[in-house]
Formats: structure tokens, sequence, C-alpha cells
């Protein structure tokens, strides 16, 4: 006979409203494990729909996503004939505002070639970026409809795509640009600058110039052009031909080349290691407070269980019944409690998850480990009570 | 061969200056079949021996042998007390003790549950024994939902769900009005005669033990016992004049 059941059938209401209390609680812990599987999935967002092999950065550096990089725009050209590599674009990523409707919409600027590795993956809305200058294709997330013209630096641009789940390491959405425009947003300078730099460079040549009088229109053009180039990208994101090995490519680049190679793997791990670490460790320690706090509640509740059914618990050691009938039924009512609870928090979530601002993502693995956690605090709770029970004397039963 | 046989049983509260004696060398020996009341005034020591003869409380001293095994001798010797409990003694308390959770039924079955009888020879024993006690259409009610009556009878239908030798009451009455009280002596009496168990029923209440073969008074720990068959009707004189043989 189930005693834990027969308890529980007789005191539905009480212990289905205990089950809800706990449940929300376990709801709490269930969303910060999705929120911090959400920042994994997050930062390497963009890395994945990138669908690139391997990441041409500036010399020393981990970028483009942990640090800043600048490397010439051109390094594709050289990159795409090493063996081994089918592909190589260059890609630009930065922060930007928009404006809109009396909202600063706060996005992640990525300029790529269209169809070249660093793009945008798969799209659910509209179609690519189809023209050189002023397209955009957004994440969903944004709230930009396709059609919609937003203006962005000191240009108007038109959403003709929309791609989903694609966001910065910091969860803002992606605003996927060509890679002209997205340089020019970046790496243009204003009117004020440019003067500056062109009479910093004439001065410095001024001696030239002197020198040699007839020059002097020609360096003043080259200076011209050189004060307004954009011809820079913060990596080059390298698809590499089937079966080719990535860490052999790499080697080649780097022997040949004055810049560091990182492979995707590494990126992920830069991105999971030390862009997300701190905010990863601060969910992970909240987990672990709220997963103490559930214990502690949990085994107040089964203690307080137990207290309630000690002259029954006294009268069964009375009759006979061995220590072990005590144990399971502590035991059973504490696991039907996080069952209760564990069901509960998963709806709660599952109602819940798409009204975070952020990514909330558990995959079933996940909630296999936390139906696990909630197994074993709910088994360590019950010591408690187990150990008030067992030391019942069934002389209790006795008497008034 | 007796049910229930003890000898030199003495409980000792605490020690030295401080030392209450419970029991103080008590002697008795009950045979299958019989209805033995044991009364005194509260805190006279009944319980205590209820307790001790019960295996619930180790005795101080003393030797005590149920169904010819010896089973405490200044100390526990042989099997389990609690597995001796559950195969060979059924307990009826002041307050029925019936688990809130568990139905009627459930309450019965529990016990047979704890000694390893299930299923279909469970159920069977259950309706019968419901049907004995007369409280078959309560089978699936809760304590909370019958009379005190009601209840003191699902104790006893748990007390003799594993069918055993010795059953130990403690105050079955107390709780109970006279006239549901004297249903309950009823009870006792019947399944002591039918049922063969010898019943030894712990009361204050001297008006309820009419009938009972032997009568043992606990006066300040020490068991005086009556001889057999000299409980009458006759009340308290009577048996105040039977009582007094010390065995």
């Amino acid at each position: 006979m189930n005693l834990a059941i027969r308890d529980i059938r007789y005191n539905l209401g009480r212990f289905l409203l205990t089950g809800v209390g706990l449940g929300l609680l376990i709801g709490v812990v269930m969303a910060m494990a999705g929120i911090y599987r959400g920042f994994v999935v997050e930062a390497t967002a963009i890395l994945n729909a990138a669908e690139a092999d391997l990441w041409v950065v500036q010399k020393d550096t981990r970028g483009p996503f942990a640090e800043s990089s600048r490397i010439p725009e051109d390094l594709y050209r050289s990159l795409a004939v090493i063996p081994g590599v089918q592909e190589a674009a260059p890609v630009s990523y930065q922060n930007a505002q928009v404006q809109r409707a009396g909202v600063t919409l706060r996005l992640y600027v990525v300029g790529h070639r269209p169809r070249a590795p660093g793009g945008h993956g798969r799209l659910v809305a509209g179609r690519a970026i189809g023209q050189k200058r002023y397209e955009a294709v957004a994440d969903q997330s944004a709230g930009l409809q396709i059609g919609e013209v937003f203006e962005l630096g000191r240009n108007r641009y038109t959403v003709v795509g929309l791609t989903r789940e694609a966001v910065s390491s910091g969860g803002d959405p992606a605003l996927f640009l060509s890679l002209v425009d997205a340089q020019e947003l970046q790496f243009k300078k204003s009117p004020e600058a440019i003067r500056n730099d062109r009479e910093r460079i004439e001065t410095s040549l001024r001696g030239v110039t002197r020198a040699a009088p007839a020059v002097a229109p020609r360096v003043t053009a080259a200076i011209e052009v050189m004060t307004q180039s954009t011809h820079v990208a913060n990596a080059i994101a390298v698809r590499l031909e089937p079966g080719a090995d990535p860490g052999e490519v790499a080697r080649r680049i780097t022997a040949w080349k004055h810049h560091t190679v990182l492979t995707t793997t590494e990126q992920e791990e830069i991105l999971r290691e030390i862009v997300i670490e701190k905010v990863r460790r601060q969910i992970r320690l909240f987990m672990v407070i709220l997963l103490v706090v559930s214990t502690v509640i949990v085994a107040l509740i089964i203690y307080t269980l137990t207290i309630d059914k000690l002259r029954e618990i006294a009268t069964l050691k009375l009759i006979g019944a061995p220590g072990f009938v005590v144990v399971k039924l502590i035991m059973q009512q504490s696991l039907a409690l996080g069952t209760i609870a564990f069901v509960v928090g998963s709806v709660l979530i599952h109602l819940l998850y798409d009204r975070f601002p952020r990514r909330v993502v558990l995959f079933p693995s996940d909630q296999l480990v936390l139906m696990a956690i909630v197994g074993g605090i709910c088994v360590l709770a019950s010591l408690l009570g187990i150990r008030r029970a067992l030391a019942v004397d069934p002389l209790q039963a006795l008497g008034g | 061969m007796p049910v229930l046989r003890f000898e030199r049983l003495t409980k000792i509260y605490g020690s030295g200056d401080t030392a209450v004696v419970g029991i103080e060398d008590a002697a008795m020996s009950v045979e299958r079949g019989q209805l033995v009341a044991i009364t005194g005034p509260s805190g006279s020591g009944k319980s205590t021996l209820l307790a001790a003869i019960g295996l619930i409380g180790q005795p101080s001293a003393g030797r005590i042998e149920i169904d010819g095994e010896e089973v405490y001798n200044d100390g526990w010797v042989g099997p389990d007390p609690t597995e001796i409990r559950r195969r060979k003694i059924g307990f009826i308390f002041q307050h029925h003790n019936l688990i809130p959770f568990l139905t009627v039924a459930e309450n019965v079955r529990v016990a047979l549950d704890i000694n390893g009888v299930r299923g279909r020879a469970a159920g069977d024993k259950v309706q019968e024994l419901l049907a004995y006690l007369q409280i078959e259409h309560r089978a699936r009610s809760y304590p909370a939902r019958i009379s005190g009556g009601e209840r003191q009878r699902v104790a006893i239908a748990r007390a003799l769900a594993n069918e055993p030798l010795l059953i130990l009451a403690d105050e079955p009455t107390a709780s109970l009005d006279t006239e549901r009280g004297k249903t309950v002596m009823d009870h006792l009496r019947r399944l002591a005669r039918e049922k063969e168990s010898a019943v030894i029923t712990v009361t204050h209440d001297e008006r309820m033990i009419d009938g009972f073969d032997r009568v043992g008074r606990v006066q300040d720990g020490r068991l005086l016992v009556s001889p057999e068959k000299s409980i009458s009707s006759k009340g308290e004189s009577a048996w105040r004049d039977n009582c007094g043989v010390r065995i």
C-alpha cells in the first residue's frame, strides 16, 4: 500500500498548493538556467550564422567579437588562393543605434558580402541584399518590418529580409548591411576629421611638394583618397573546401601573412570563456543560491508534513511497520512534491519564455539535468524529516 | 501453553535519587482466549505495564515470554521485538489512532500490508473483519466521517487483521460514552471467545470490567491479580474482595 499517495490524495488541495508554490520557485530556477543557456546560444548565434571555418583577424588580437580588430579589406583576395580555402570574405561588426518611432533601437551591424561567409544564414522572410547599397536584412527581434525605411548614420536603408535568432553576445538584434554600407558607417570620417587629417599629412609632405612642385597635384589627390578610404574590415571570414583541415590551413595563413587565425571552435571558446564568462558565473551563482533556497524550503515543507504525522508514524511503528515504510512515505512525498513543482515550473517557463527580453533556451537535456537536480534536492531535503520520523518512539501512540 | 507470561517485570525511570518506579516485580500468565482487565488510578503504572508487555518500552528488568518464546530476559533476546509485535500482538488505542488519510478499509489493510499480506487475500480479510465488526458499510469512509464507536471498531478490526495471539487495549472506552463503551467491550469479549485471542485491556473505568476472566490492579507500580473466573457483575465491592491475590 502506498501511504504517500494516500496522504496526498487526502490532503490534495494543500499538497497541490504547496507544490505550485514550490513550482514557482523551480520556475525561477528554470528561467535562470534558460537565460544561462540563452547567453551561450546568443553569444555564438552570429558566429554560427556566418558559416565560416576560419577567422583571420588583426595580429595578436582575439577579434572580432572579443577584441577590436582591423585588417585591410583586400586581404581576402590573397587568402582566397591559399590551398584548402574555398571562399574568403571581409566582414565588419559594430554597434549602432536607430531612432524608430521615438524609441532608440540598439543594433549590432554586420557588414558582409551577400552569399559569402560572414552573412546571416537562412532568412525567415523576404530576400537577401540584392544591391550594393542601402538595403538591409534585420533580425526579427528588432521589430523592423519588410519594406520599412529607417535612418542609420547619414543614410536611409530599406529592410528587404528578416532573419531569426541572430543577435550579438549582448543580446542586440543583428542588422546585416552590405560591406560598403557598414564600412562607411564604421570607418568614414566626419568632414572635420578629414580636413584635419588632410592638413596634417600635407604639412608633413610640405618639403616634398616644395622640392618637386610638379608632383604636388598627385600628392594632394593621394592624400584625398587616403583620408577618405574606408577599405578596412574587422575580420576575413574563410570557408574551407570540403575535407580541408582547418588547423593546416590556419598554419599556412599564419606562416605567410602577419595575421592571427582563429577557427570557429576557438571563436566559440573565446565567446564562452571570455565574452560572457562573468555573466555566466553570475547566473550560475544565482542558480546555486536558488537551488539551496529550494532545498531549504522543500526540507521545511517535508519536515512540517512529517511533524503533522508523528502520531500516525508512531502508530505504524507500534503495529510493526519497519523503518523503511516510514522512510518510503516521506521520501515519496518529497519526490511527489518535487515532481509537481517541476511540472509547474516547466509549464510556467514554457508559457513565459518568449516574454523575456533575451533568449531563454532550455534543451531537453537541460530539462533532464534540472529534473535530476530537483530529484536530488527532494531526496536531500527529506533527510531531515526522515531523521525526525525514525526518532519517533512507538510509545507516543499510547496515551492521550 | 500461556500466550503471555511475565515475571519480575520492573521498569524504573531515571536513576539515583530521582529514580521513579513505574512497575515493580510484576508477574502474570495469560492463556489463549482469556479476557484480562488491568485497572488502577491514573499514574499507577498501567500504561507502563502495557508498554512493557507490548514490547514497546524496554523494561529495566524481568522476563517476558510470548507464545512460549522468550523475548526478554533482563534484555532483548530472540527475535526483533518489532517483528513479534507485527506477527503476534494487536493493539487497540485510547484514541483509536486510525490513520486519518486512509479509509476504514485501508486502515485495516495497512496492518496486513505491513505483515506482507497483499492483493486478494488482503481484500477478503478486510471484508471479513469489517463484516465481523459490522462496519462494512463504512469501508470507504475516512475516520473523520464516522462516529467514535465506529472508529474504535475499525481499530479493533485493525488489531485483529493479523490474527494475533495477544490483543492489548489501552483505555479503549475512554473516549466513548457509556453505551458505546459497553459495545466496544462486548466486541472484545466476543473476539476473546470466538477468535481465542488473549485480550488484556487497561482501563480505569471499573464499570466496564464485567465478564472479564481476570482483573489485575496496579497500585503504586505493583500488580495485584485476581484469580481466574472470579469477576462477576456484582460491582466494585465484589471486585475488591477478589483482588489482592498476588501471583
